[in-house]
Parts: C-alpha cells; sequence; structure tokens
C-alpha cells in the first residue's frame, strides 16, 4: 500500500471492473493468474457465461485451450466490440440488467470474476447465478486485507490498492465486502461454497480456511465456486 | 420452377433492369391466404458459390432498398446501396462468399409487385396485389435459396427491414441459416412506427394523382405524394444531433429568411431532393404494400405472444447490432431480442455502436460496425470450416 496520495498512475492502472481485464503479472498473451485459476476449474465442454469478460481474455482462453464455444457479458461498449471482433459471443449488458433472461441451469458454470462489488443488488446477482449457472465461479477483492484494513485505520482515507485503483468518488466498485462478509451472505442465502480459494497479493493461492480469520487478513482475492443448495 | 432469363449479371429482362430473375411456379401460399404465382425474384449475386455450398451470404435490403447491394442503381446510377460493405476483399468479401441479394415480394425493381401485370387482367395489379408480410417476403427468398441449391446460408444479414427478414428467417428456418446479423431491427414494428408509416401512406393516397391506386393504368404518376412520403419516413433515419450537426438552423443560399415558403433552410432543400429523385426508382404502391407488411411484423404474436419461442429452435450464431442514436429502431427493441434469444440460450452477440447519425447509420461508414461484422463472421467463418 502506498503511503503517497492517489498517483495518476495509480488509477490508470487495473481497471476493477468495467475496463478491460489487462494482465496483472501476466505477460502479454498469457492469462491473468486468478483467470488462469478459474480457467483450471472448468472442464472441457462446459456450457460457460462469463459476466464482465472485459476484452474477452477468459473466453479466448477457453476457445483456445478446452475448445468451450463459452458466451460472455461485457458493460463497456470497447470491451464488447472488442470481443465480438474477435470472434466470441458476448452481448452488451450487465449483471444486474441482463441476467434474469437465462432459464434455470443454462450454463454448467457461470463466471463473475472481480465485478460482484460494482452490481447494484449483489445479493440478487449471487442468487441468480446459482439459478441459472449449475456452479457459480465468484472471485472479489477482499476489503479485509490488511493493507485496506491498515489504510483505513493508519491514513484515515479509503484505501487504494492495485485491486482497488480508484478513488471513492471515482469508482464503480459500491459494494465491497470482506471475505468473512461473503461467506455470511452465502450461508444466508443458502448459497453452497463448493471450494474455495484466497490468493495473496501476487496473485498466488494459499491454503486458509475462507471462514477463518487468518484468511479474511492474508488474503488479497477470494475465488470461491458455488452452487444453489435447494435445487 | 425455372429460370426464366439467363442467370449471367448481364442479362437483361424484360423489365430492363439487368441481372438475375428467378421464376416460381407454384404458388405461394401468402399470410393473407392467397396462393400467390408464378412470380418472378429479381436477384444479384456477387462471388462464386463453393464446391460445399457452404459460403452463401443472403443480404437483406430495406423498406425502399433493392437487390443492386454493390451495382450501381440501373435508374440513378448511384452506386450500390451496401458496397461500403459488400464487394471483393470488402467486409462482406465476395472473393470469400457467395452474396446473394434479391428484391423483396411486392417490390418494384424486377420482383413481381403491385406495378406489374396481373395475368389475369393485363393492367397491373395495384390495390388488387394480394397484401404480403416480411414472412411471405422470405418464404419467396426461401424459394430463391433452394432453386440455387443451397440448404444452409452461411449468413443472413440485413438492416432495418432487411433485420426483421433475418429475423424472420431464424425463426421460420432455423436449420437453413448458420449465422445471422439483424441489424437495427426490432421484433415487431412499434406503434409509433406504424403512425410514420401511416402519415406516408396518407401523402400518397391523398395526391390526385394516385387515382385509387390505378395510376400506371391512367397514365399518371402521384410524385408528390409519394416524394412528402419519403421525406417524412427519412427525418425518422436521422437523429437530431446530426440534422443539427449538418444544417443547424442554416439559410439556404440567402441571408435572411424571405417569409415565404420557399427553402428557406438548408434542412428544407436538404429534405426536398431525397423526396425528388426518390419518386424516380420507387412505385408509390410498392411504398404502401411494403411499409404494411412492416407494420404487419410482430414474431412474438405469430409465436403465441412469446417472443422467445421464436427463437426456440435457433441454431444460428447471431449477432444483433443497434446505434445508439437510432431512435426509429432503438436499441431497447434489440436488447428485448437478446433477452429473447439468451431465454432459449441461443448463441447471441449484441453489440451497441455510438454513432449520432440515427437509423440510418447502418447504410453509411461505420468503422465500429464494420469491424465487429468483420470479427463476427471471421468467427463464424471459422466454426463452419470455410477456407480462408
Amino acid at each position: 500500500m502506498t503511503a503517497e496520495p492517489v498517483s495518476r498512475s495509480a488509477a490508470l492502472e487495473l481497471s476493477l471492473a468495467d475496463g478491460p481485464r489487462t494482465a496483472e503479472t501476466a505477460a502479454p498473451g498469457e492469462l491473468r493468474r486468478d483467470l488462469r485459476l478459474i480457467a483450471e476449474m472448468i472442464e472441457p465442454s462446459s456450457r460457460v457465461l462469463d459476466i464482465g469478460c472485459g476484452d474477452g481474455a477468459l473466453l479466448a482462453y477457453l476457445a483456445r485451450a478446452k475448445e468451450i464455444d463459452a458466451r460472455g457479458i461485457e458493460l463497456s461498449q470497447s470491451g464488447v466490440n472488442a470481443c465480438v471482433g474477435h470472434g466470441l459471443s458476448v452481448i452488451q449488458g450487465d449483471a444486474d440488467r441482463d441476467l434474469e433472461a437465462y432459464p434455470n441451469g443454462a450454463f454448467d458454470v457461470v463466471v463473475l470474476s472481480r465485478t460482484l462489488h460494482a452490481t447494484r443488488q449483489p445479493k440478487h446477482v449471487l442468487e441468480t447465478l446459482v439459478r441459472i449457472g449449475r456452479r457459480a465461479i465468484v472471485s472479489f477483492p477482499n476489503f479485509g486485507f490488511w493493507r485496506v484494513r491498515l489504510s483505513l485505520l493508519w491514513r484515515g482515507r479509503m484505501p487504494i490498492s492495485e485491486l482497488l485503483n480508484q478513488p471513492w468518488y471515482d469508482t464503480p466498485n459500491i459494494h465491497l465486502c470482506t471475505i468473512r462478509d461473503f461467506v455470511v451472505l452465502c450461508d444466508e442465502i443458502g448459497i453452497e461454497i463448493e471450494r474455495s480459494i484466497t490468493l495473496d497479493r501476487h496473485g498466488r493461492p494459499f491454503a486458509l480456511d475462507p471462514r477463518g480469520s487468518l484468511a479474511n487478513l492474508l488474503a488479497e482475492q477470494g475465488v470461491f465456486v458455488l452452487r444453489g443448495e435447494a435445487r | 420452377m425455372s429460370i426464366l432469363t439467363a442467370p449471367r449479371p448481364s442479362a437483361r429482362s424484360p423489365d430492363g433492369f439487368p441481372g438475375h430473375r428467378f421464376l416460381v411456379d407454384e404458388p405461394l401460399r401468402l399470410d393473407c391466404g392467397v396462393d400467390f404465382g408464378p412470380f418472378t425474384i429479381a436477384y444479384q449475386t456477387y462471388g462464386a458459390l463453393n464446391a460445399e455450398r457452404s459460403n452463401a451470404v443472403l443480404v437483406c435490403h430495406a423498406l425502399t432498398g433493392d437487390q443492386y447491394v454493390a451495382d450501381p442503381h440501373p435508374i440513378t446510377g448511384s452506386p450500390g446501396w451496401w458496397t461500403s460493405l459488400v464487394g471483393p476483399g470488402g467486409v462482406v468479401d465476395s472473393d470469400r462468399y457467395y452474396v446473394i441479394c434479391a428484391n423483396v415480394l411486392g417490390g418494384c425493381m424486377g420482383t413481381t409487385g403491385p406495378k406489374d401485370a396481373n395475368p389475369a387482367t393485363g393492367e397491373p395489379w395495384a390495390l388488387s396485389f394480394p397484401v404480403i408480410t416480411v414472412r411471405d417476403m422470405v418464404r419467396a427468398q426461401k424459394r430463391l435459396v433452394e432453386y440455387l441449391g443451397i440448404d444452409t446460408l452461411f449468413c443472413v444479414i440485413g438492416g432495418s427491414m432487411g433485420g426483421m427478414q433475418v429475423l424472420q428467417w431464424v425463426a421460420s428456418y432455423p436449420e437453413a441459416v448458420f449465422a445471422a446479423v439483424p441489424i437495427a431491427a426490432a421484433s415487431r414494428h412499434s406503434a409509433q412506427n406504424i403512425a410514420f408509416h401511416e402519415v406516408g401512406r396518407q401523402a400518397i393516397m391523398a395526391d390526385p394523382d394516385w387515382c385509387g391506386g390505378r395510376y400506371l393504368s391512367l397514365g399518371r404518376k402521384p410524385a408528390r405524394g409519394l416524394a412528402v412520403a419519403r421525406m417524412a419516413a427519412h427525418i425518422t433515419y436521422l437523429s437530431e444531433p446530426a440534422l443539427h450537426r449538418k444544417f443547424g438552423r442554416n439559410l439556404q443560399d440567402r441571408n435572411a429568411v424571405t417569409y415565404g415558403f420557399d427553402a428557406d433552410f438548408q434542412v428544407d432543400s436538404y429534405l426536398r431532393h431525397p423526396g425528388s429523385t426518390f419518386v424516380d426508382r420507387f412505385d408509390a404502391n410498392s411504398y404502401l404494400y411494403i411499409t404494411r407488411a412492416m407494420d404487419y411484423f410482430d414474431l412474438a404474436a405469430e409465436h403465441g405472444g412469446a417472443l422467445s419461442a421464436a427463437f426456440a429452435g435457433a441454431q444460428s450464431r447471431l449477432c444483433i447490432i443497434s446505434f445508439t442514436s437510432d431512435w426509429l429502431f432503438p436499441t431497447s427493441a434489440s436488447r428485448e431480442l437478446v433477452h429473447a434469444m439468451n431465454a432459449v440460450a441461443a448463441n447471441v452477440s449484441f453489440v451497441e455502436i455510438e454513432t449520432d447519425k440515427g437509423h440510418d447509420a447502418f447504410l453509411l461508414h461505420e468503422p465500429e460496425l464494420f469491424a465487429t461484422l468483420r470479427g463476427f463472421l471471421a468467427g463464424c467463418a471459422e466454426h463452419r470450416g470455410l477456407a480462408r
């Protein structure tokens, strides 16, 4: 965490939810580390929907590596045009507005990567994910990460980090949560956490129980595999 | 079914317009209940059909369009209406695809329409021509495609009424369409759109030269009515910002208003021009019939009120495209289509193009549109196994 005031370059770095996904600790043409992790969880020839698919990096990877003809939803026009221009099946839309029409179990896997906190109704979105997908893979930055906590505690300022890189007045991230918050919500609405992976600030997974305090303190982001309980 | 004239692009048919003719012998059952036929379909082709017959692209034209996608118009001499898109090396590459475009049923450029002679009377059909629908147009196109020996079209593409035909193809013949691109289209004509069409039709019918539709037999032409219809429609194809950008309130060749009814404003003069050239190339009764066909278009109604049912069997890869400033076929109408297709888990892409050019944007040089189409077609060609 930087002690400097918000710099322009920080704001121009990786956009969290509405910009195209760029390579974070990944060389050009290589898949971002958390997306690679998600891709590894997806079986070949699954029906996949990637919500907030950015420039289509995951879709393109799934098509190339697993021969999956995946679909995407992306909010930004530039992202959608780039995807469709590369032969990917993507619609312009967002998680709040454009998921309702899908029938139950329309997909084997629905991916919502670093987008949940930018939705208007995250609870409803989560419920919809496990309705339209047999499984949902959700990743999000952990607001309980120690650097985030320290920023608020020490500086008394809204945290700016690599994952949360926009100032409070200019961020699409309106529903930030901690890993513990997320786990509690899943329990409340009857969503089963089938698998969870916590990632350190380099995007490397470590084996921490997502329900424990340590994960909530040390993980910069979490990746969760969810399914609806009452099916 | 047989060929009326030799299928050479240079061949001239009896109506004097260049291009191919296909005579549909077996009557077509129309939505209005009439068995119509035999009748003629006038069409153009570009490129060559491959050995597998898998590279055919059907282009569907809009209300006042015709089959001359990439050829000079035989009456006005203007370049083809989609030369920006269709041709050798183009986005719809005629070096790679076999491109077909047919004049719609009820049209006036060679396909049988109200200006042609009713074989029973020898007189022009005029208002005795049966009322046709977009589905009838597509049924006729299906006959043509079968005649050309094509089981599955690689792609069906079109804007506005052309987009309606694309949607109808997907709904009626899902197995015959590999990819489909409805641009600036909707699942139905809105009340507002029907209202604008009615203004146009009333303008034509109010012209004393229309003569209850019998103007051709009487050697007259409702040119003023047709021009006004075109002017009214033309406004709906543009956007307020585009009109303002082009003309504002600028005066035409004068420094002050004349306190009269000349074309004081540049926008007056601009509207009068397309109105006047349009009447040279278009038949007023065709305008009545084709606008009516658009008004009747309602895919959901055709499927028990559920739009998604229209796409239940859709196997095509779909790419829906809308334009931000199009208020005639707005993005919300395209999004409704997307949701209906999502409901049946169809393979659909949806792109909204940012432009101030209104509904007409689909005919104009829009780099984002071209880039999207190029990529979509390339992706589809790969899935279809078409060689580069």
